[in-house]
């Protein structure tokens, strides 16, 4: 009886945290899209853990070579056949998740890092802040992230550590604007311009009021741009500007095995089987998260 | 004779994820023609849902009919096919709005919109379409019988460039294109000035004269009701409690909660009287009380409203839905 | 409306000078030397040194900055190493193909993605819609460069009904030049069994190129329906009478195209970008195949003229939908 009155209690002083808790999973729940995101998320998080301790052959990753073996099809040895230097296709397709995820990691996390401090206070402050910070940001905005990445290697030279750093240095310009319409609109908030009445530093509003009420957003574009930023360093891969082969990395590996189009398709098919899936995975995900977190903005 | 609109035991939900919102619990409502009646309640009543169930426009989902039936001069409405459905939408029956802007396709210029409804019209009564000239006469005409200057130039015009009034003009010029017989006016003066209000009102009562029209009035202001209808319906939480001629009504209320709307009108001649809000809160339709849905803000409930339902009976020259009505 | 489009172009070219900027200043964060790339491998020391003078590497950077801007602006974007030819008339060369390309795929997406999206909006929450969602996301995530390669395999080598690569077969001549773009080219010339030809190699990488484009129209299409379609006026056209499929295609999809067309003004650059794979995949003899083989070159300039000619093109392509705005909404139009 007592325990029950306890229950009561707690349901009902926290009513609106449960009621909003509730809503998300109902939102999620009816989305089978979105739960089959989070599981191909999920599988992607734990290959790139510990997918190089648990492949047959972890020692091709590395460029071992095996010329007896080279280009056989998908068997129950090779699941997913065999490359033009006999590795097994099965243990470079996984292993290269590591590499996908750091890339991907890499890139938005310093997109955010960049782009989300130059959006608030473009967006917080106005006036001729920003002004110089959003007409910055239109110009990077007016090329593809791709050509510029392109533009940057093409000067830097090719190799995954440049296709990297050209990413991340085209991709932060959607952060500034997603982040400076929610801050600019946020500015005239009741609560802001209540805490700006009683005294509070800018410092204290903006990290009191103004970016916790970007984080939803953020978060969302944040787990979309995890697949797109790991489908553009794979394409600079395949163009030959990114990762070298025999490095594990999908794009490269789709780039060597186009010359080896159409006998030996299996070289090509599992890689990009796996690009797809990822990002299919970040997007579903992505998409399942706005649909929750941020439903105005379900759009685009 | 038949009546024009005939509502038997109307009960419709709405799904959401909370559950279901029973919105309207077993609405009986006849209206015979050349009736002016008036649907007042508090908003979220369920007297909007009402009047667009009648015209068929509550979208299904999230909206879902748990029983009932809606006639219209005779013919069920639900039943009705595409064809039947334009034939009632329009010539049978006709709606304005509560907010002119939002009921105006802001990137259609009026006489785009006009000529549209005219062109809708000729198709749904068999006839062809007259050309895009002759559609627009009808429409200048229509808009200078609304008295809006210069009707020929307000056809190029965007709703976003007239005012509020001429909006509500243009709208009852539109709903009034296909000589409806049901004229059903959604808040029709809630978002206008006050003086504006005024005119918008004469107008509609000298179209409904001229027309012979049957008016279902739906408003929160009793005032409004007062000034236009003979007859007034009033609803609580999705069901009707009160219902006969306006005077009636008004001089003798027989349910509490008619009496709670009457006492919370500020009264201008006596200023000393205050006026008296209905205390609580309209119920939560996801589970709305039982027996009476009024009896939790109730003065006078006793055990018998929390258990049964009360149905509509005559008291007094007019029916109430109140296991007191004959001691109040 | 005329002060707003001044002002609109006046920007456009602050843009453009923005863009400039920002090319400059990648091609001078090169780790190797430019002259002695551009001297090649065997040149000398004095080699190097006389280029690095005729080029004007040796002088102050603001100086070289001068120059760089005054060159682009009268069209000089230096010479292609591998072509030896002016960045400039290279891009003239290859620019029609690409133009063709994406005009191709961005009516493929716009035809497919506007009704896809409506249609959708419409079974809001039924079986086709979230069979239509779920492919759109698809589209996005599909790798281009992979996808293409598995459409070649399939079309092109097990079928044999689409040619794997190039604008038309060896032995066909090329139409008489009025745009470069053969489809329209070998139609003005009456050839139209060129036109077929063309038509029959461009339609994989364009299917291919279309596949985000269509993806993203078809998700701001069905957004802006659902909202449109719940708006107080369509309610109201309803109550007057007008066939729902008048009120969809009419009343609603007029609303709705105004965010689309804004999506379409994006796409349009993007697509652009994405021809740096589709090219490379189809051995498509445009931009995007051209800066691609320049890259691996490591000769910078032609890729840089790239950059500079796709962000042109995105910024006139926004010019035009932000004026068809005024077109389209009744409401802009009085704004200043």
């Amino acid at each position: 009886m007592s325990s029950a009155a306890a229950t009561a209690s707690f349901t009902q002083r926290h009513a609106s945290a449960l009621r909003q808790a509730r809503f998300f999973a109902w939102s999620f729940a009816r989305s089978p899209s979105a739960l089959l995101g989070f599981a191909i998320v999920l599988v992607f998080l734990f290959l790139a853990a510990i997918g190089p301790s648990i492949v047959p052959y972890p020692g091709d990753a590395t460029g071992a070579m095996n010329l007896a073996n080279r280009l056989k099809p998908p068997s129950s040895a090779h699941w997913f056949g065999t490359d033009e230097m006999g590795g097994d296709l099965f243990s470079r397709v996984i292993i290269a998740t590591r590499t996908s995820l750091w890339v991907g990691l890499t890139i938005v996390g310093i997109a955010t890092i960049v782009g989300v401090p130059l959006g608030i206070a473009a967006g917080y402050f106005g006036g001729w802040v920003r002004a110089v910070i959003m007409r910055i940001t239109d110009v990077f905005l007016s090329v593809p992230g791709i050509i510029l990445a392109l533009a940057i290697v093409s000067v830097l030279g090719p190799g995954i550590l440049n296709g990297v750093v050209a990413l991340s240095v085209v991709w932060w310009p959607g952060y500034v604007r997603l982040v400076e319409a929610k801050a600019l609109a946020l500015r005239h908030e009741p609560f802001v311009e209540a805490a700006r009445s009683v005294g509070a530093t800018h410092t204290r509003i903006l990290a009191l009021h103004i970016l916790p009420n970007c984080t939803s957003p953020i978060i969302v574009k944040a787990s979309m741009d995890m697949g797109l930023a790991i489908l553009a360093a794979a394409s600079l891969g395949f163009i030959g500007m990114g990762a070298k082969p025999p490095a594990p990395e999908w794009g490269a590996m789709i780039s060597v095995a186009r010359t080896y189009m159409p006998n030996w398709w299996w070289y090509a098919v599992f890689p990009g089987c796996a690009i797809y899936l990822t990002v299919l995975g970040f997007n579903l995900f992505g998409d399942g998260l706005r649909d929750v977190l941020d439903p105005k903005s379900s759009r685009g | 004779m038949t009546p024009l609109l005939d509502i038997r035991d109307w009960r419709l939900a709405f799904d959401g994820f909370e559950g279901r919102a029973q919105v309207l619990d077993g609405i009986n409502l006849t209206v015979m023609p050349g009736e002016t009646i008036g649907i007042v309640g508090e908003t979220g009543c369920g007297k909007s849902v009402l009047a667009r169930s009648v015209a068929r426009l509550v979208d299904m989902p999230p909206g879902r009919i748990l029983g009932g039936s809606i006639h219209f001069d005779g013919q069920d409405v639900m039943a009705m096919n595409g064809a039947a459905l334009a034939r009632l939408r329009g010539h049978g029956i006709a709606m304005i709005f509560q907010d002119p802007m939002t009921y105006l396709n802001p990137v259609f210029s009026i006489g785009a919109q006009m000529v549209d409804v005219i062109r809708a019209h000729d198709r749904a009564s068999g006839q062809r379409p007259r050309n895009s000239a002759a559609a627009r006469k009808k429409a200048a005409d229509l808009l200078g019988s609304m008295r809006l200057p210069e009707p020929a130039g307000m056809l190029d015009r965007y709703p976003h460039e007239l005012s509020g009034g001429m909006r509500q003009r243009v709208l009852i010029a539109m709903a009034l294109i296909g000589t409806p017989r049901l004229l059903i006016a959604d808040e029709p003066t809630t978002a206008l000035d006050v003086t504006i209000q005024a005119q918008v009102l004469r107008l509609i009562a000298e179209l409904v004269a001229m027309h012979a029209l049957t008016l279902m009035l739906i408003s929160h202001d009793l005032g409004v009701i007062g000034a236009l209808c003979r007859r007034v319906v009033v609803m609580y939480a999705g069901t009707i409690v009160e219902d006969g001629e306006a005077t009636t009504v008004f001089a003798n209320p027989r349910h509490p909660y008619t009496r709670g709307l009457l006492a919370a009108v500020p009264d201008l001649e006596k200023p000393q009287h205050r006026a008296q809000p209905i205390p609580g809160q309209i119920p939560n339709l996801l589970s709305p009380p039982s027996g009476c849905r009024f009896h939790p803000r109730c003065a006078l409930a006793v055990e018998q409203c929390t258990r049964d339902k009360p149905v509509m009976r005559d008291v007094a020259g007019r029916s109430v839905a109140c296991h007191l009505a004959e001691h109040a | 409306m005329w002060r707003y489009v001044a002002r609109r172009v006046a920007l456009t070219g602050l843009m453009l000078f923005g863009l400039i900027c920002i090319t400059f200043t990648v091609s001078n964060i090169a780790p190797s030397d430019p002259a002695a790339l551009a001297a090649g491998p065997d040149a000398t020391r004095d080699m190097v040194a006389t280029i690095r003078r005729e080029y004007g590497l040796d002088r102050p950077l603001p100086e070289q900055f001068i120059r760089y801007v005054t060159g682009v602006v009268q069209g000089d974007l230096g010479r292609s190493i591998v072509s030896t030819r002016p960045v400039t008339q290279d891009l003239a060369r290859f620019f029609p193909a690409t133009l063709e390309l994406v005009v191709l795929s961005m009516l493929l997406g716009v035809g497919l993605g506007v009704p896809l999206g409506m249609m959708s909006a419409v079974l809001k929450n039924t079986a086709p819609d979230h069979l239509t969602r779920f492919a759109a996301v698809s589209l996005v995530a599909l790798p281009a460069f992979w996808f293409g390669i598995l459409l070649q395999l399939f079309f092109s080598v097990w079928l044999e009904w689409l040619p794997t690569s190039g604008r038309l077969e060896v032995a066909t001549a090329p139409p008489p030049f009025v745009t470069g773009m053969y489809l329209f080219d070998s139609l003005f010339a009456g050839q139209f069994n060129t036109f077929s030809q063309a038509l029959a190699h461009a339609a994989l990488p364009a299917l291919v190129l279309s596949f985000p484009c269509l993806a993203s129209i078809l998700r701001v299409n069905r957004a802006e329906m659902i909202e449109v379609l719940s708006a107080d006026y369509i309610t109201a056209a309803r109550a007057h009478g007008i066939a729902r499929l008048r009120v969809i295609c009419v009343h609603a999809l007029r609303n709705a195209m105004l965010p689309t067309l804004a999506m379409i003004g994006l796409r349009w650059g993007w697509m652009l970008g994405s021809t740096v794979l589709v090219e490379t995949v189809f051995d498509w003899p445009g931009i995007g195949l051209y800066a691609v083989s320049s890259a691996i070159a490591g000769d910078f300039k032609p890729v840089m003229g790239v950059t500079l000619l796709i962000g042109l093109n995105f910024m006139v392509i926004n010019l035009i939908v932000d004026l068809l705005y005024g077109v389209l909404d009744p409401r802009l139009r009085n704004a200043p």
